[in-house]
């Protein structure tokens, strides 16, 4: 196959995308996905902006490797189009969309050494030799692989296979990075190192657009610039990491994001010029940023378990009351566990009182207007 | 091994043998002796000799081995081409058509293979399709008997790819003449290598269909055997079983060493 032949994205115009800054969106117009009868992804809208990390999580079987897969074109929308930039590439196939793409057990090829692994694509984009060596030294040298290149996939271990298949996919310059649980073969200490290697990889090639889906929200929390939150094939939440952290819009976000204890109250007042609203539970007067909630609502006051201190002080200054069920110790963390009126509470503390209450007493939790919000007891389930 | 006791093992290692060595070996080695025997009426050979391999040297011998080798070759590679391509497009077909096709596919083996050289023959007997008395006629009767056992290889060995290779490498350009040839294949090799190979041994020892269908000048070596001691020249057949036997080993082994050396393993 000769280069002239090949109609794709060519080896230029993909470089020509990656001029710092200068990536793609990706967007989603109405795109919904069924096998069969079975309606697997409810018609999504959402753009990713140019240089953007999205995190998709969700529980399994929510959806978000199918969205993953329309973008990257093994799955057929049912109806709506996605772009990549300019291009409506809802029609073309998956070698004309130039993307890279990272699945949970890499596939590395397993009988090309870790540089023809690496130089797969642009070889079979019809690229010239002297390019291709430039390319697969610089994206072997990105991800720190630059001594393996003469090795097979099978002599690495899964973290230095995880490098390796993302230099292969950073080596065609891809408008798009699409990563599908890149980390989950990984246990738990080197996925530490590889997502702030992944942070500091995007610091690296700011232009590139990334659509990571995960099921770990620390993963989400960590790398992502937006996090959107899938559920039985739908969005129920989007924004910005720190706010749909901070402020929750749901339920479900507030719980599947960081588990966040929920307290049914009553809106007593709401929010004034600062924006902050009172509510009561029971006898207990409380205040948290309100969302236009007026007096006499139904509400859930969200409380993170780490913004929860068995302390007072000038700030932890809501204050409720539960009977202590059970401690978990865990080193650095204690968690524990209360039962405040039926709605189990969990707390989470670094610095506890020398001398714990017994499990059975009432304990006093106090927490600060600030870290907590208020959310609509309805939406979102 | 699922037996730890040393005692244990040592039973499913006599087991092991026993079966084994009646089975197979038993067999081998009668035909392995009458080869060599001078003459046999007792319960060994009564004196060695290599006198049936000398004899068979002189007579029709070698246009049999080649007649067997060619043939072997020939039909093997058409029925892995064939097969392979039949795995690969009835992949991309629903669930029941690659039922129903890969069933088709197996019917020529559940039938007697005389059966299939007799249904060849009459099929080929009029023109334009007049192929009695050729080369060609042995080949196609071997390559209808063997071409279940390279698709359904190839078949196994694709259902057992995943399929993000070949995803993985559509996304980073490939388009799909190139994805077969530097992905899909390469890694189906064992699967290629091992539908051969059987196909090769199944060729090499096929008698029923062939002994229909032969044409004068194209005597394999099965049919050779079966003639020599139909004729009651029971030595030299097992002469000739044994040349049979080491061809075939030799070529398999060949088949092995080279599938090592080029896919590094
Ligand atoms: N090829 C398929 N045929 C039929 N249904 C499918 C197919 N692939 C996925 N599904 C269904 O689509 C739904 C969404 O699957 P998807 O793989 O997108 O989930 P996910 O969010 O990625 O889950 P996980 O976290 O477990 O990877 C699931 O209910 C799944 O059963
Ligand atoms: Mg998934």
């Amino acid at each position: 196959m000769s280069a002239a032949a090949f109609t794709g994205p060519s080896v230029v115009d993909i470089d020509a995308a990656k001029v710092r800054g200068a990536g793609s969106n990706v967007h989603f117009d109405k795109v919904s996905v069924a096998y069969g009868t079975h309606v697997v992804l409810h018609p999504l809208t959402l753009d990713i902006a140019p240089g953007e990390i999205l995190a998709m999580i969700g529980p399994s079987g929510s959806g978000k490797t199918t969205a993953l897969r329309a973008v990257a074109g093994f799955v057929r929308p049912a109806s709506g189009r996605i772009r990549i930039g300019a291009t409506d590439v809802t029609d073309l196939p998956p070698y004309e969309r130039g993307l890279g793409m990272v699945v949970q057990n890499y596939a590395l090829f397993p009988h090309m050494r870790v540089e023809d692994n690496v130089a797969f694509g642009l070889r079979a984009q019809g690229a010239d030799k002297a390019l291709i060596g430039e390319r697969v030294k610089d994206a072997l040298a990105t991800v720190g692989m630059a001594t393996f290149a003469r090795r097979y996939p099978r002599e690495l271990s899964g973290g230095q296979q995880q490098r390796v298949a993302i230099a292969r996919a950073l080596a065609v310059r891809p408008r798009v990075l699409l990563l599908d649980e890149p980390l989950s073969a990984l246990d738990a200490q080197i996925r530490r190192n590889m997502v702030e290697e992944i942070a500091r990889l995007h610091r690296s090639l700011p232009g590139l657009t990334i659509l990571y889906v995960t099921h770990d929200q620390t993963e989400a929390l960590t790398l992502a610039d937006k996090i959107a939150i899938m559920r039985d094939g739908r969005v129920c939440s989007h924004g910005p990491t720190a706010e749909l952290y901070r402020r929750p819009p749901n339920r479900f976000t507030a719980e599947f994001l960081g588990r966040a204890n929920l307290l049914p109250v009553t809106v007593a007042e709401a929010a004034g010029s600062k924006g902050f609203a009172t509510a009561t539970h029971g006898d207990a007067v409380l205040t948290g940023a309100g969302r236009g909630e007026k007096a006499g609502d139904k509400s859930l006051l969200c409380i993170r378990p780490q913004h929860l201190s068995l302390t007072a002080d000038n700030e932890h200054t809501n204050r409720i009351v539960g009977t202590l069920r059970e401690v978990h110790w865990q080193g650095e963390l204690t968690h524990l566990v209360l039962d405040v009126d039926g709605t189990p509470v969990r707390v989470s503390a670094t610095k506890l009182p020398v001398a714990l209450p017994e499990p059975g007493t009432k304990v006093p939790l106090f927490f600060a207007p600030a870290d907590t919000s208020l959310l609509p007891e309805d939406a979102g389930v | 091994m699922l037996v730890w006791s040393r005692s244990g093992r040592l039973v499913i290692w006599v087991i092991f043998a026993l079966i084994f060595g009646v089975l197979f070996l038993a067999p081998l080695a009668v035909i392995l002796l009458s080869s060599l025997a001078d003459q046999w009426n007792g319960v060994l050979p009564n004196g060695l000799t290599i006198e049936h391999y000398g004899d068979v040297a002189r007579g029709a011998a070698w246009n049999a081995v080649k007649a067997s080798l060619v043939t072997g070759f020939a039909a093997s590679a058409l029925a892995l081409v064939s097969g392979a391509w039949a795995a690969l497009s009835l992949r991309l077909q629903g669930p029941a058509l690659q039922r129903l096709l890969g069933l088709l596919f197996f019917i020529p083996s559940a039938v007697p293979s005389v059966s299939v050289g007799l249904g060849l023959l009459v099929a080929f007997s009029h023109p334009p399709l007049l192929l009695n008395g050729t080369i060609a006629i042995v080949m196609i009767a071997h390559f209808v008997l063997i071409s279940a056992f390279t698709f359904g290889n190839v078949s196994a060995g694709l259902a057992r790819l995943s399929p993000d290779f070949e995803q993985v490498a559509s996304s980073l350009g490939a388009r799909p003449a190139y994805r077969l040839w530097h992905v899909t294949l390469p890694l189906l090799a064992p699967y290629l290598v091992a539908a051969f190979g059987l196909s090769f041994a199944l060729s090499m020892g096929e008698l029923g269909a062939t002994v229909m269908v032969y044409p004068p000048g194209w005597v394999t070596l099965p049919v050779s055997i079966f003639s020599l001691t139909d004729r009651g020249d029971i030595f030299a057949g097992a002469a000739l079983t044994m040349i049979l036997v080491a061809a075939t080993l030799v070529l398999l082994l060949g088949l092995e060493r080279i599938t090592k050396r080029a896919t590094g393993a």
